[in-house]
């Protein structure tokens, strides 16, 4: 696939659902249209339910990077309304 | 007052109360859903015949507590005027109950209205040896709790991958909750022994490489009352409305047939003999 220039990143590791797409989605609020947000995640929750949210507000996934270290990396690209 | 005929007016949903001479009426609901007007016309009964409130049942049935036994027939016309008709107790097809489904919750994989008002038109109010109680669930979440129920609905999604649309980007196998998705050699590896049918790969894939077909799982013999026995599926997943209701009809026929009175459908069951009544449910299952 692409490769793809990161624009912004966001950790949200610090909080839990429901925070954490609350997080991710101010984030990509910050964001024009096009660019690629890097979200930093936890295994478990997050990262089961985090790329669907995005995917039902809209935004275009990318890749999901498993860092190997109990956490990922949801690359998603900003698609406004 | 006229002597009453309580196992009448049980059936027309009229509970008897502790108070002498008042009912609670229970009316009928299909799949938890009231229109406006259904409400405002219970709000104006239950102001001007009852003691102006409404008790909410566990199974999403409404009732006007205190309704006096000469009132009866004027709050049936009344009730009427506003769509709403009385319920039904005793040994019989109870309130069908659902949840939202696909057409409100985006967890949603079937259209539980639909299939709860199938299911209300078929059977509801259908005379049995015991009560009989239906309820659908539109996914693995299980809102409305399926297995509580003698024969439980739960929408499920049949799925397959799309290689063409798929960019391997690694959701789905996150998504998963039963480890079911594998990626191996640049293909997506499906372990059915393990699929739920959950559909979250389906929700969750940015691309739409995942598809998925509207499905059902049918519980048999769900009890939460005086015994709490967890309905079991033991078919194969349902793939056609046609087919639901094949198996449907043969359930409660092998009920209808076979129970005592007074006997719940798990102990039906049980005393007939499991084997003998998945034999019936695959003849059904397979039409």
């Amino acid at each position: 696939m692409a490769d793809y220039k990161i624009d912004d990143t966001v950790d949200i590791t610090d909080v839990v659902c429901p925070i954490t797409f609350v997080k991710a989605k101010c984030a990509i609020e910050e964001l024009d249209d096009g660019q690629i947000l890097s979200v930093h995640m936890n295994d478990g929750e997050p990262v089961q339910n985090v790329p669907r949210s995005f995917k039902e507000e809209g935004h275009q996934i990318l890749k999901l990077i498993d860092n190997e270290d109990g956490t990922y990396d949801l690359i998603v690209k900003k698609v406004e309304e | 007052m006229a002597q009453a005929d309580y196992a009448a007016l049980k059936k027309g949903g009229f509970m008897r109360q502790k108070q002498k001479g008042y009912f609670s009426l229970r009316l009928q609901v299909v799949g938890g859903n009231l229109t406006a007007e259904n409400i405002k016309k219970i709000s104006e009964v239950a102001e001007k015949y009852g003691h102006g409130y409404v008790h909410l049942t566990s199974r999403q049935g409404v009732e006007i507590p205190f309704i006096n036994f000469d009132d009866i027939e004027e709050v049936k016309a009344e009730l009427a005027k506003g769509g709403c008709k009385p319920g039904v107790c005793g040994p019989r097809v109870r309130t069908v109950t659902a949840c939202q489904g696909e057409g409100v919750c985006p967890s949603g994989n079937i259209d539980t209205l639909k299939i709860a008002t199938e299911l209300d038109m078929r059977y509801f109010g259908r005379e049995l040896p015991h009560k009989f109680k239906f309820g659908v669930t539109g996914c693995q979440n299980n809102c409305l709790k399926a297995e509580e129920n003698d024969l439980g609905v739960k929408g499920a999604l049949d799925v397959a991958w799309v290689e063409e649309k798929c960019i391997h980007c690694g959701v789905c196998e996150k998504a998963c909750r039963t480890g079911a998705l594998s990626s191996q050699d640049g293909k997506i590896i499906l372990d059915e022994a393990k699929c739920n049918y959950c559909g979250r790969c389906v929700k969750s894939c940015p691309t739409d490489a995942w598809e998925g077909e509207s499905a059902y799982q049918v519980s048999f013999g769900g009890l939460f009352g005086n015994t709490i026995n967890k309905g079991d599926a033991f078919l194969p997943l349902i793939k056609s409305e046609e087919q639901l209701y094949r198996v449907t009809d043969a359930a409660i026929q092998f009920f209808a047939d076979h129970a005592k009175p007074g006997e719940r459908f798990k102990f039906t069951i049980d005393r007939i003999g499991w084997d003998e009544f998945k034999k019936a449910m695959e003849e059904a299952y397979n039409g």
